[in-house]
């Protein structure tokens, strides 16, 4: 039986050098971290009526992405990602650095770009009024479609963005595969970091939230919130999860190469699992994150649990049947706060375990049902869990330096 | 007895099955019986209109039929037809209980106009507009839809069907991606979390958006007429490359956990390089320097030299700009090889199957190895003088061949080459 490995203890020492994030409560770990303290949670419940969304936090995307053709050639998920991965090479202190940008390795979880939704929405009513000559569809899309459109709607664009403008030369490489993309991403960086493949990573995905064009999909499977929003824990009678606009990047770096260069870590990467489960009976998802929970190095710090739980059923309740077995830990949920950013979410909950272990302290509970905990204290291990609302299941485990 | 382990020590990685499908047909043996024979599997295309189209052909994979039809079921149904003749091959694990990880090749996925067409219509009203598609999207009617729709929809697919270990990885790194999913292969095998790994790439997406995306990019051909001459890479009259479909999967392992199974060794991935190239998001740096770093790393991989090739599976795709480009990156790093070394391009028959290429032609460079016979670049009439490759032209060559390399160039930057061997070194 092969199992998705988890880094070897004794291999080399992985860590966060580096944490950037755009998302509905702001950019910078600061303004995310002030947020987190506040409670505060910036939903829109009107602008996609009855479809509720965690909008973005307007940022000046100049600051990261100078040149406004680049910033045209880009759709908003790929703006984000390339603003929150510039702030991620800001905080690790290697922006600009020609060396070690000439060789980082990136590893990207992506979705695609949005549609024109005019584009589409003129031809269906064209073809409702009547218009149904063979090549109608052909000539529409051929006079309509903006020619660069394509670029910005490519999963790996979003890579090819991020080292055209800040100037990446090392590898790249997309993952696709909704929520446990993210995860993939981390456990491949990591890897390769720790065998000695890599020496430094730029990992991380991006998500815009705000397009009618996803909500479609997601409605085909009635995933999407409505009407009101509720803490994720809180949506058993009324499930659902509302999209969330964010881009969250970290950098990965071998101790020694981290060291050499007297960068300060936020926190280690020690492990990340991933697994499909069958989903074929209830339990099944449950019976997976067990068995990803017993492959994570054993943990004897002060631990607490960082959730990418949807709010999307039936994985929910499959997710909390597993939390009620470690009940002794806090947990946190980053859907609640953030929304749900699909590839996104796992980085996302990567950086905020980093973030709450540099900084001493979990972010308090935001919840109604006494799911999340207070925690005192400072947390020197967080278990990140990213289960997918209809595939995918990984975790990783963030631990103190 | 050849050493388990390549001259830097990491397991040496070893190739027991393939399958592989393209225009040209289903599996190894009539692929490579019209590969060598010269026959062109582009068409022109009759799976949708064609009318006000720039370009009217393609290698499509119409012997394969998928109901209801999306490009991402094509996509699925050759990945799973491509695995099960890799698999019966490799005769590795048992039926439903593949050894290994899988790692995946596979266009984007989106919903396609088929689908977006019957909500328009169920809509039933003359102005529709996203609001009102997505106030009948609900309710279950369509929930098929988003299954079939979500990224990692094929790859669970393929790792339920097969039974692949852990989380199945779907990558796109553009034109690159068949080549990029043997290296997450061969990475994963070095570094010894498996013995075994299942790559496959797979591309079903000529659909009248995909055709229309490349053709205002400019990047295809539009000499139609007739489409088998369409796809000439390396002539001074191409003029862009062919959409194709096709598939190809290989089932890797490393050469201790092969031969201690008795499995028959079909070759070995000597090495795999890649490097971004951040100088544009469809062009290459007019200096070809990340192009010759991608090759450069791909021998330093391998611990090989230039002198150790003696063919270049080319990615030529038979735009102006690429195959100009692959020969000056290639003269930077072969020297005066570059002249020498016989060179071809399977894209002239096959067209380019995007997603798949990276595999698709790894695959016919190890047929290429087994049976020491180089297949012919077609449509090789009027060669541009500004390339002096030792183009395979039009007639398929016997030639003793050791090493392959084998190259993918992709837009985002993306670049990937691989070395493949008969034996391992």
């Amino acid at each position: 039986m092969t199992d998705t490995p988890a880094s070897k203890p004794g291999q080399t020492e992985v860590w966060i050098t580096g944490i950037g994030l755009a998302t509905s409560l702001g950019e910078g770990l600061d303004a995310n971290w002030a947020a987190l303290q506040e409670k505060r949670i910036n939903v829109d419940e009107k602008g996609f009526a009855p479809y509720v969304v965690h909008p973005l936090m307007p940022v000046a995307f100049d600051n990261q992405i100078p040149k406004k053709g680049d910033q045209r050639q880009m759709e908003a998920w790929q703006r984000i990602g390339t603003y929150a991965a510039g702030l991620a090479l800001d905080s690790a202190g290697i922006k600009g650095n020609k060396d070690i940008l000439s060789k980082i390795d990136m590893v990207i979880a992506a979705g695609g770009g949005e549609r024109d939704l005019n584009v589409d929405s003129g031809v269906l009513t064209a073809e409702a009024k009547g218009a149904n000559a063979p090549g109608f569809l052909n000539e529409r899309l051929m006079s309509d479609l903006r020619p660069t459109l394509f670029l910005a709607q490519l999963s790996n664009l979003l890579a090819g963005n991020i080292a055209i403008v800040h100037g990446l030369g090392g590898t790249s490489r997309t993952f696709m595969g909704e929520e446990v993309a993210g995860a993939d991403a981390a456990r491949i960086a990591l890897a390769r970091i720790a065998s000695g493949e890599s020496d430094i990573a730029l990992v991380g995905g991006s998500h815009n939230g705000e397009r009618k064009d996803l909500l479609v999909l997601y409605e085909f499977g009635d995933f999407n919130l409505k009407d009101k929003f509720a803490p994720v824990w809180a949506r058993k009678d009324h499930p659902g999860f509302a999209l969330g606009s964010a881009g969250a990047f970290l950098v990965l770096e071998s101790r020694a190469h981290a060291e050499a260069r007297g960068a300060k870590p936020f926190a280690k990467l020690t492990s990340v699992v991933a697994d499909l489960a069958r989903r074929k009976q209830p339990g099944d998802m449950a019976a997976t994150l067990e068995k990803l929970w017993g492959k994570l190095p054993k943990r004897e710090g002060k631990s607490a649990i960082i959730s990418g739980a949807t709010g999307a059923e039936p994985a929910t309740s499959e997710e909390r049947g597993f939390l009620k077995n470690h009940a002794d830990l806090p947990v946190r949920s980053t859907g609640t706060v953030f929304g749900h950013a699909m590839e996104t979410q796992f980085p996302l909950g990567i950086a905020l375990a980093a973030l709450s272990i540099s900084r001493g302290a979990l972010f308090p509970p935001n919840d109604s049902t006494g799911t999340e905990i207070e925690m005192q204290g400072a947390p020197t291990q967080i278990v990140v869990v990213g289960a997918g609302h209809w595939r995918g299941e990984g975790m990783a485990l963030v631990e103190a330096v | 007895m050849t050493a388990p382990r390549d001259k830097l020590g990491r397991p040496v990685v070893v190739v027991t099955g393939m399958g592989i499908m393209t225009s040209l047909g289903a599996g190894k043996a009539d692929n490579w019986a019209k590969l060598v024979a010269g026959e062109s599997g582009i068409r022109t295309i009759t799976r949708f209109p064609i009318d006000g189209l720039k370009t009217t052909m393609a290698g499509t994979v119409d012997f394969v039929s998928v109901d209801p039809f999306s490009s991402t079921a094509l996509s699925e149904r050759m990945a799973e037809l491509v695995t099960q003749e890799a698999l019966e091959q490799a005769g590795i694990g048992a039926k439903a209980d593949f050894p290994g990880p899988l790692f995946l090749a596979v266009a984007p996925v989106e919903v396609e106009w088929p689908q977006r067409r019957e909500l328009g219509r169920a809509v039933g009203q003359l102005d529709i507009t996203y609001d009102d598609l997505l106030r009948i999207s609900g309710g279950g009617k369509y929930s098929a839809y988003h299954h079939r729709f979500m990224f990692g929809s094929v790859a669970a697919h393929l790792a339920e069907t097969f039974g692949t270990k852990g989380s199945p990885i779907s990558l796109s790194t553009a034109c690159a991606s068949g080549a990029t999913s043997i290296q997450l292969g061969v990475e994963a095998i070095r570094r010894g979390e498996t013995d075994a790994a299942l790559c496959v790439a797979t591309d079903g997406t000529v659909n009248p958006e995909a055709l229309v995306r490349f053709s205002l990019l400019s990047a295809l051909s539009t000499q139609n007429d007739p489409p088998q001459a369409a796809s000439r890479p390396f002539s001074k009259n191409r003029d862009g490359f062919v959409m194709a479909e096709g598939a190809g999967a290989l089932v890797l392992e490393s050469y201790e956990a092969a031969t201690a199974r008795g499995a028959k060794i079909l070759g070995v991935i000597a090495g795999c390089g890649e490097l971004t190239d951040s100088f544009h998001r469809t062009r290459s740096s007019p200096d070809g320097k990340p192009i010759i770093g991608c090759m450069n790393k791909t021998l330093a991989d391998a611990g090989m030299t230039p002198d150790q090739i003696d063919h270049i599976n080319a990615h030529g795709t038979s735009t102006p700009e690429n195959d100009k480009m692959e020969f000056n990156t290639t003269s930077a790093v072969f020297g005066e090889l570059a002249q020498k070394i016989p060179v071809t391009s399977n894209k002239s028959m096959v067209g380019h199957t995007i997603s798949a290429a990276g595999a698709v032609e790894a695959i016919f460079s190890l047929l290429t190895l087994e049976h020491q016979r180089i297949p012919p670049t077609i449509n090789y009439e009027t060669p541009d003088p500004t390339i002096l490759f030792n183009v395979v032209g039009n007639k398929a060559r016997d030639a003793r061949v050791t090493a392959v390399m084998s190259n993918s160039f992709g837009f985002g930057g993306q670049n990937a080459s691989l070395i493949l061997t008969r034996e391992p070194a």
